[in-house]
């Protein structure tokens, strides 16, 4: 009688000892929550700047970017599963380039996430890859982070393509005009081919795209 | 503090009981991030971070916490630490942050800060504790930079890649040129278990020369007992 007694004595007690450590804890990570977020959520943004600044130079344009924003909903063409964003560069008013999120979905390690900036001439401004999961030392110079060849990395050679003729925007091996590494043609060909039909996409619906209300849904 | 027992936990922490060569204990990240440098020496600095605050908090409130729960308190105490060290990450050290990705968030499942915690800081004082958290986590880093340093030098030819993350405007060194064709297996997963075997190898063999020795000095040194026989 005694003995259960103190077992039950002392599992409560663990039990509130317990409590004690988890809201203790709780409370401490909510502190630094609280305290990191404004840093995070600017970080976070500076990190979206950087990648932007890659595909479109800051000069060409002279809004706040990433408050002008179009969001899409799934979007087969661009390989958007679950939606993504436009973002509008515009330079005394006049419209300067969209950047426009894309996926490829065909890439040797998954999906390849890329930011395609269209210039308003109907050109590409710049390409980004900004999450792949690309064999490392292979695959992996379609990002110039990656790319050893740092003076004139791979996915440069998108700047200032337009879309026509058709064949422009594919691999030499496929009859197009853009290089690769021999060995690494797949994440290549993926990445090419997601650009031509994110400039396609995005020719076609650019007049609708810099027209619609900042934050609004695009319905295309 | 005994300059014994300091000795010992620090000789420990960095080679008699190394975490990574000897204790073969938190091998998910080692052999992950150290595909290079960078990667691998800011891991371990995390890890390092990680293991001090756990070591020095468990030591500290080792005595508030019931034998019966220990486990969960501590996995609850390290949770803690590991969250509060990745919103800084993400806060201060954003690029970084990115490249090393869920690995921030995996430290509580290395069992190297979890086994010191309930082997050293359950039962030692607040300064063992830490000092045994620090030393051990050096032993990890010297074990993850070395890695690191293999697998990228061997794999891609390079040194230091993605300093740029941490100092603005660095460049990391091109060893073999701009030519250099790279050789694949390092970096992938096997690598990992190459370099490591090769480290693990060669620790053993400067342990079985340091043995040798010693036995050696201690034959040729006659004791009284065999001069009188």
């Amino acid at each position: 009688m005694s003995a259960e007694h103190t077992a039950g004595a002392t599992s409560l007690r663990s039990a509130g000892v317990m409590l004690a450590f988890a809201l203790a804890f709780t409370m401490m990570m909510a502190t630094t929550y609280r305290f990191t977020r404004p840093h995070i959520e600017a970080a976070r943004e500076a990190e979206k700047m950087k990648l932007i600044d890659a595909v479109l130079p800051p000069g060409r344009y002279d809004n706040q970017l990433l408050d002008d924003v179009v969001e899409l909903g799934p979007t087969p063409a661009l390989g958007l599963r679950q939606g993504g964003r436009v973002y509008r560069a515009r330079r005394g008013g006049a419209d300067a380039a969209l950047i426009v999120e894309a996926t490829a979905p065909d890439g040797y390690g998954g999906r390849i996430e890329l930011l395609v900036a269209v210039g308003a001439d109907d050109r590409l401004a710049g390409v980004r890859a900004t999450a792949h999961a690309e064999t490392p030392g292979l695959g992996d110079y379609i990002d110039p982070r990656k790319d050893r060849n740092k003076k004139a990395p791979w996915i440069e050679q998108f700047r200032g393509r337009a879309a026509k003729p058709a064949t422009v925007l594919a691999l030499r091996k496929d009859g197009g005009e853009l290089d690769y590494r021999v060995g690494a043609t797949i994440s290549a060909r993926a990445v090419a081919g997601a650009v031509a039909r994110a400039l396609g996409w995005t020719l076609s619906h650019d007049t609708r795209l810099y027209a619609a209300p900042a934050g609004s849904r695009y319905q295309p | 503090m005994d300059k014994q027992i300091t000795r010992e936990i620090v000789t420990n922490g960095l080679w008699k009981q190394n975490p990574g060569l000897v204790q073969l204990l938190g091998l998910c990240p080692i052999l992950a991030i150290s595909t290079n440098l960078i990667n691998a020496v800011s891991l371990g600095l995390a890890t390092i971070l990680v293991m001090l605050l756990a070591n020095l908090g468990v030591a500290a409130l080792r005595n508030f916490i019931p034998y019966e729960v220990r486990i969960p308190v501590f996995i609850l105490i390290i949770a803690s630490l590991v969250t509060v060290v990745d919103l800084a990450f993400n806060a201060w050290l954003h690029g970084l942050y990115l490249v090393l990705g869920i690995f921030i968030p995996l430290i509580v499942t290395n069992c190297i800060v979890l086994a010191r915690v309930e082997a050293f800081a359950a039962k030692n004082d607040i300064v063992h504790s830490s000092l045994d958290g620090l030393a051990q986590g050096a032993g990890l880093l010297a074990v993850l930079a070395a890695l690191g340093a293999m697998r990228e030098v061997v794999g891609s030819g390079t040194l230091f890649s993605g300093i740029d993350l941490l100092v603005d405007g660095a460049t990391p060194l091109l060893l073999f040129g701009e030519h250099y064709p790279g050789f694949l297996l390092a970096i992938l997963p096997p690598g990992a278990f190459f370099a490591l075997g090769l480290l693990i190898a060669l620790r053993n063999w400067i342990e079985g020369r340091a043995a040798a020795r010693r036995q050696r000095a201690a034959a040729v040194v006659p004791t009284p007992e065999a001069g009188t026989a």
